[in-house]
């Protein structure tokens, strides 16, 4: 059984589908990499994962002991705006909200978790700073701990290296390749092709054509060659 | 100074100003969200239809207003989250539209149905507070007092999941957070203020008090909790020496503490550019 499988899955807004006859499966431990032009429906398509987005038609199965709120997510624009007061412990610990249901605080094992993921992010010393002061890479990292929080199980990226100096790009993919190999399900979209290639257990390609399969047959199909071509 | 504490010593006045500390810190305390949040709009019209239903309340004559201003001021808040949450409907038309026939209606049925011969008056204080506080009735001292508690101990007990929601909406949604019961909650911790603060301050002058203290905290401050906190300090504080002035020099009591949360507005601004 798979983690989340998407069936004939059409998304798009108010009932207006962007892209059709979506499908794959993902299971656990997988890296999954989504690549497709601008506008093809990436964050659409995440945000149907995520629950936040309905299905134009078809569906979002969830397996394995997987329930769907158990998906860490990092957004591709946080709709945080400039000025917001937080510093980024307060963020880090907000992820943790989703386990806390109705219980009003943070009990220890939480701000613990907290804590090892800062720590895991390298943004420890960072602890005390405003959100708003940090450069993006910096940011990202607070963010991927956050979602390090809400779940140890599947993470699901929205490029996100966006933005980010290639120094930076490449230490982020080696964090996010290590949160992989520890056990975690990565879900990303990514215009960096070459990096999907290196570090993708799977490929999904949205746009005219819709392909998914493993990384080594996308490099041997039709649209991962004319996509290749492309660039 | 000998005057206000002979003031004191009567003990309608000493509860006029409990009530007032009271309302001025909770009304702090939602401010940073409502300025960041879509609600800041809301805040506004709802303000507008606490004074129509200020209006009726005061032409069919209620003991209590607040039983007619409170619900119907929560309601509208329900009613204008639905509609902004609604991308068909323009949110911010749907606002306008109530809040300004609200204003519309509550004038006018003052007008038609005078209750008293000073009509002028009784709008004008609707509008920018009453002269002092010290015209609150005992049992709205003690609606207010009770409200004031229940909205802090709310916010206390939900103030991780406020940060959450506020921070993130989208977020907070995918990880299983139920935003529409806190963004519902939160509506109406804003109908509550709002109608508590239009007891100290008059339906226009509402936002100022609810939104000053956050941006002078935020001129400061770097943290949602040090904000918080220090808004809500500097709200208190305000609202006392405001009381103090208006007493003392018997300026109305709405615009006072205004003026000095501008004031103490300006000094933040200024530590904080020049820090
Ligand atoms: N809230 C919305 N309502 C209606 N249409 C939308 C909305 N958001 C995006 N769209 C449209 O849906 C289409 C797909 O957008 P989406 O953001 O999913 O693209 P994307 O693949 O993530 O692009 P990019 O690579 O630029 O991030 C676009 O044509 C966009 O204009
Ligand atoms: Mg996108």
């Amino acid at each position: 059984m798979a983690y989340i499988e998407a069936k004939e899955l059409s998304v798009g807004y108010d009932g207006i589908a962007v892209e059709k006859n979506i499908d794959f499966s993902i299971k656990k431990g997988d890296y999954l990499c989504i690549v497709g032009e601008n506008g093809s429906g990436k964050t659409t398509l995440m945000k149907t994962l995520l629950g936040l987005t309905e299905p134009v038609s078809g569906q979002v199965l969830f397996g394995d002991g997987l329930a769907r709120n158990e998906i860490g997510y990092l957004p591709q624009q946080t709709e945080v705006q400039r000025d917001f007061p937080a510093t980024v412990k307060e963020i880090v610990l907000s992820g943790c909200e989703a386990t806390c249901g109705m219980r009003p605080f943070y009990n220890k094992e939480e701000k613990a978790l907290a804590e090892a993921n800062m720590k895991k992010m390298g943004i420890s010393d960072l602890a005390l700073r405003s959100y708003k002061d940090l450069s993006g890479g910096q940011q990202q990292r607070v963010l991927l701990a956050r979602a390090l929080c809400a779940t140890g199980k599947v993470l699901l990226l929205d490029e996100p290296v966006a933005g980010l100096d290639p120094k930076v790009t490449s230490s982020l993919y080696t964090l996010i390749s290590d949160l992989n190999k520890e056990g975690i399900t990565i879900i990303m979209v990514s215009h960096d092709i070459d990096a999907a290639i290196k570090y993708a257990s799977h490929i999904l390609h949205i746009g005219e054509e819709v392909f998914f399969g493993t990384a080594d047959e996308y490099l041997h199909s039709k649209a991962g060659k004319a996509f290749m071509a492309q660039k | 100074m000998n005057d206000f504490v002979m003031y004191l010593s009567y003990p309608f006045v000493r509860y006029a100003i409990i009530v007032g500390i009271l309302i001025s810190l909770c009304s702090s305390l939602l401010g940073v969200t409502l300025v960041l949040k879509r609600f800041s709009f809301i805040g506004d019209g709802l303000s507008h239809v606490a004074f129509g239903a200020m209006a009726i309340a005061t032409v069919i004559n209620l003991t209590n207003e607040m039983i007619l201003i409170l619900p119907v001021t929560i309601i509208s808040a329900i009613l204008l989250l639905r509609t902004g949450q609604n991308t068909k409907i323009k949110g911010d038309a749907a606002i306008a539209m109530i809040s300004v026939g609200a204003m519309a209606f509550g004038y006018l049925i003052m007008n038609i149905f005078p209750t008293s011969s000073n009509l002028t008056g009784d709008v004008c204080s609707t509008l920018f507070g009453s002269a002092s506080i010290l015209t609150l009735t005992k049992g709205e001292v003690l609606l207010c007092a009770i409200l004031s508690i229940l909205v802090t101990a709310i916010f206390i007990l939900f103030y991780n999941k406020i940060f959450a929601v506020t921070f993130d909406e989208n977020f907070a949604k995918a990880t299983g957070v139920n935003t529409g019961f806190y963004n519902l909650l939160m509506a109406v911790i804003i109908a509550v203020i709002i109608v508590l603060a239009m007891n100290l301050v008059g339906s226009l002058l509402i936002s100022a008090l609810v939104i000053f203290p956050a941006l002078s905290a935020m001129r400061l401050f770097n943290s949602f909790k040090s904000v918080t906190v220090f808004s809500a300090i500097l709200s208190v504080i305000c609202a006392f020496v405001g009381m103090y002035i208006s007493t003392v020099t018997g300026t109305p009591v709405g615009s006072t503490i205004v003026a000095t949360d501008a004031v103490a507005f300006l000094i933040c601004y200024l530590i904080g550019r020049f820090r």
